[in-house]
C-alpha cells in the first residue's frame, strides 16, 4: 500500500488544476486516471464537437492560450491537445489507465483501491466530471424495437444513423447541435424542447462568453445566488462552437426545416409518444429569461463604458412557436427511425463507500467540501461558481479547495 | 423589485411555502400527499362531487367545510343544466391553480398585485365525444388562457410571472402532460 498526503480521482481540466495548486502548496499527490489525461473529451463526445467558450477563455491556472487563434473554439482534439500539454507542463503526477474501483474510509484518512494499487491518503478530490450516465426517461423501455435509441455519449456523426426521420431529445446545448447536425445530414429532425436557455452566439460585436466573463455572470458564487437547487438544474446554453461564430436557436433550427414538438411527456402502450403542451411556456420563459440577461449586459456596459467597445445594444426576434405543433406521433407506424437522446446525466459514483451522496446518487456538498473531513468534489455544475464545469472554473474552484484541504491537513497556506 | 414604504402584500404566505419547501426536501415523505372527491350520480347528467378530506404531512387532513360541485350539462343537450360542464370545471381548475401561482410568485418577488383577471377558452369538435367521428379526439385541442393584470413591475416582469406560475402549476402539469389512470369497478 501506498501512502501519499492527497489522492485525486480523475484528470481532466479540475483535476489538473487541483494538482498545480496542490504542487504549489508542496503538498504530495497523485491523480489516479481511469484512462488517460482528459479521458471524457477523448472518448465521449462527438466528431463534429467543438468547445463552447472561445480558446482566450480556456485558460487554466498558470497557463493561457498558446496558440494564434484566440476568438476561435478548440475541436476536440485540440482541446485534449490543450489538457494533455498542460498535464506535462506543470509534471502532473498522473496514474493513467488506474481505475479507481473503491473509496473508503479509513483510520488515519481513506484507503483507495484501483485496478492494480491500494493507496492510503489523509484527503480525496473527487474530480471525475459533471457527465457520468446519460440520463434516460424511464418509459424508454417501451419504445418498439423497430426504432433505434442512443446516447448522445455514444453519437458520433450522422452516417452512423440509419436514412429516415430522428428524433432528438432534449434541446440543451448537445440537443441543438445534433440536430442542426442531423438535420443537415439529410435526415429529417423533430426536436423535443423541454426547458431550454437560448443564448446568442455574438451579442453587440462581441462573443457571449466575453460578456458573461467581463460582467461577472460567470464568477457568481454558489452562495451569493437566491436559490442554488434551481441555479444547479439550469440546462446548459444553446450554443454552439463554430468557426462561423453562428447563433443556434430554435429559430434558427425551424429555418432549416428542424420540427419543434414540446417535452417528451411519455408513452401509450401502442407506441404513440406524447409530447406536453408546454412549449408555448418553455419558449416563452427562454425569451423572456434572455431579455433580462441583456438588460443586464447592457446596464454593465453603461457602468464600464471604458471596459467595452461594443456595437449598439440589440434584441432577437421571439422564438416562433409552431402553430402545428403534434402532441401525438406514433411511432410503430410513423417514419422516425431514431431516438437520440440528449437529456442530460446522472452522477454515479459506484466506487465511494462512504455515505455522502443524496437520495440521487449526487455528492452533497457546500462548495465542494463534504461533510466527511478531507473529502472533496469539484467539476461539478455550479460548484462554487456558475463557471465552475468550465475551462476557466477549474482554476478558482481549486485554488480555494487546495486552501481548505491544506488547512484540514494541518499545513500552512503558503502560496507560491 | 419596487422600492415603496408599504411592504408587498398579496395575502400569500411565502416565508411559510419556502420554510416548506426545505422541509420536504429534506423529509421527502412528507410531501407525499393524497387528494381526494367524491361523487355520486343525481339524475340525467347531473352529478354531485364533494370535497373535504386529503392526505398530506404523513397524515389525514380536513378542510375548514365540506365543498360541494354540481356538474351537469346544457339544455341545449337536452340536459337541465344543473351546473357547469366538467370540462368547463376543468378550466375553473387551471385558473385557480394558475392565479395562485401568480400571487405567489408574485409574493416572493415582491411585486404588489393590484388586480389580476384571467379569461379562458378552450377549443372542442364534439363529433369526439359524440362519435360521429372517431378521428376527432374527445378533449380539448387547445387552451387559451388570457391573463389582465395590474400589478407594480413591468410588463416582462408581468410575462414572466405567468410564465413562472405555469411552471410550477400542478394543473397546467396535468392537463399538458400525460398522467395515469385507473379504474376500478367495487
Amino acid at each position: 500500500m501506498q501512502r501519499i498526503a492527497a489522492v485525486v480521482i480523475g484528470a481532466g481540466q479540475t483535476g489538473l488544476a487541483m494538482s498545480r495548486h496542490l504542487s504549489e502548496r508542496s503538498i504530495e499527490h497523485v491523480l489516479l486516471e481511469r484512462g488517460e489525461v482528459a479521458n471524457s473529451w477523448r472518448n465521449e463526445r462527438w466528431d463534429s464537437l467543438r468547445l463552447l467558450t472561445p480558446n482566450w477563455l480556456n485558460r487554466l491556472p498558470g497557463y493561457g492560450y498558446p496558440g494564434d487563434d484566440p476568438d476561435g473554439y478548440m475541436t476536440m482534439p485540440e482541446i485534449v491537445d490543450h489538457i494533455a500539454t498542460y498535464a506535462d507542463t506543470i509534471d502532473a503526477p498522473v496514474e493513467s489507465h488506474t481505475e479507481v474501483t473503491s473509496v473508503q474510509t479509513a483510520d488515519d484518512g481513506f484507503r483507495i483501491l484501483t485496478t492494480d494499487s491500494e493507496w492510503s491518503a489523509r484527503a480525496v478530490v473527487i474530480a471525475s466530471g459533471p457527465y457520468h450516465r446519460p440520463h434516460v426517461p424511464a418509459f424508454a423501455d417501451a419504445i418498439p424495437s423497430t426504432v433505434r435509441c442512443l446516447a448522445a455519449t455514444d453519437y458520433r456523426n450522422p452516417d452512423q444513423l440509419e436514412a429516415g426521420d430522428v428524433m432528438v431529445v432534449g434541446a440543451a446545448s448537445t440537443g441543438v447541435q445534433l440536430a442542426e447536425e442531423i438535420h443537415r445530414s439529410g435526415r429529417p429532425v423533430t426536436l423535443a424542447v423541454g426547458g431550454h436557455v437560448r443564448m446568442p452566439r455574438v451579442y453587440r460585436g462581441m462573443d457571449i462568453m466575453w460578456w458573461l466573463d467581463a460582467a461577472g455572470v460567470l464568477d457568481e458564487r454558489y452562495d451569493e445566488v437566491d436559490d442554488i437547487v434551481r441555479a444547479r438544474h439550469v440546462s446548459s446554453f444553446q450554443l454552439v462552437g463554430s468557426p462561423a461564430r453562428s447563433t443556434v436557436d430554435l429559430n434558427s433550427l425551424q429555418q432549416i426545416g428542424v420540427r419543434l414538438v414540446g417535452r417528451l411527456a411519455g408513452i401509450t402502450d401502442e407506441g404513440t409518444v406524447q409530447f406536453s403542451g408546454s412549449l408555448p411556456n418553455q419558449c416563452a420563459l427562454a425569451d423572456l429569461k434572455l431579455g433580462r440577461l441583456l438588460d443586464a449586459l447592457d446596464d454593465w456596459a453603461i457602468e464600464h463604458p471604458s471596459d467595452t467597445e461594443t456595437d449598439r445594444p440589440e434584441r432577437f426576434p421571439p422564438t416562433n412557436v409552431p402553430v402545428d405543433s403534434p402532441l401525438l406521433l406514433p411511432l410503430r407506424t410513423g417514419g422516425i427511425k431514431t431516438i437520440l437522446w440528449a437529456t442530460g446525466y446522472r452522477p454515479e459514483y459506484p466506487w465511494l463507500h462512504i455515505p455522502v451522496l443524496d437520495a440521487k446518487g449526487a455528492v452533497r456538498h457546500v462548495g465542494g467540501v463534504t461533510r466527511v473531513p478531507g473529502l472533496y468534489v469539484m467539476g461539478t455544475t455550479f460548484l462554487r461558481r456558475r463557471k465552475s464545469t468550465l475551462i476557466v472554473g477549474a482554476d478558482d474552484d481549486a485554488r480555494e479547495l487546495s486552501t481548505h484541504l491544506c488547512e484540514y491537513l494541518g499545513q500552512p497556506a503558503r502560496i507560491a | 423589485m419596487t422600492s415603496t414604504a408599504t411592504p408587498v402584500d398579496n395575502g400569500v404566505n411565502v416565508e411559510f411555502l419556502l420554510t416548506a419547501r426545505n422541509m420536504v426536501a429534506e423529509q421527502p415523505e412528507g410531501a407525499n400527499f393524497k387528494w381526494r372527491a367524491s361523487n355520486q350520480w343525481v339524475k340525467g347528467t347531473h352529478s354531485r362531487s364533494t370535497v373535504s378530506g386529503f392526505f398530506g404531512l404523513g397524515d389525514e387532513q380536513k378542510h375548514r367545510t365540506e365543498f360541494v360541485f354540481d356538474g351537469d350539462h346544457p339544455e341545449l343537450f337536452s340536459s337541465q343544466d344543473e351546473g357547469p360542464t366538467p370540462v368547463e370545471l376543468l378550466l375553473v381548475s387551471l385558473a385557480s391553480c394558475l392565479t395562485a401561482g401568480v400571487a405567489a410568485v408574485a409574493q416572493n418577488r415582491e411585486i404588489q398585485l393590484r388586480s389580476v383577471t384571467a379569461t379562458l377558452e378552450g377549443d372542442m369538435d364534439v363529433r369526439g365525444i359524440l362519435g360521429a367521428d372517431p378521428e376527432v379526439r374527445n378533449g380539448f385541442s387547445e387552451i387559451r388562457v388570457s391573463y389582465k393584470i395590474d400589478a407594480d413591475a413591468s410588463p416582462d416582469d408581468i410575462k414572466a410571472l405567468v410564465a413562472q406560475s405555469q411552471k410550477r402549476s400542478a394543473v397546467y402539469d396535468i392537463v399538458t402532460n400525460p398522467t395515469s389512470i385507473t379504474v376500478e369497478v367495487e
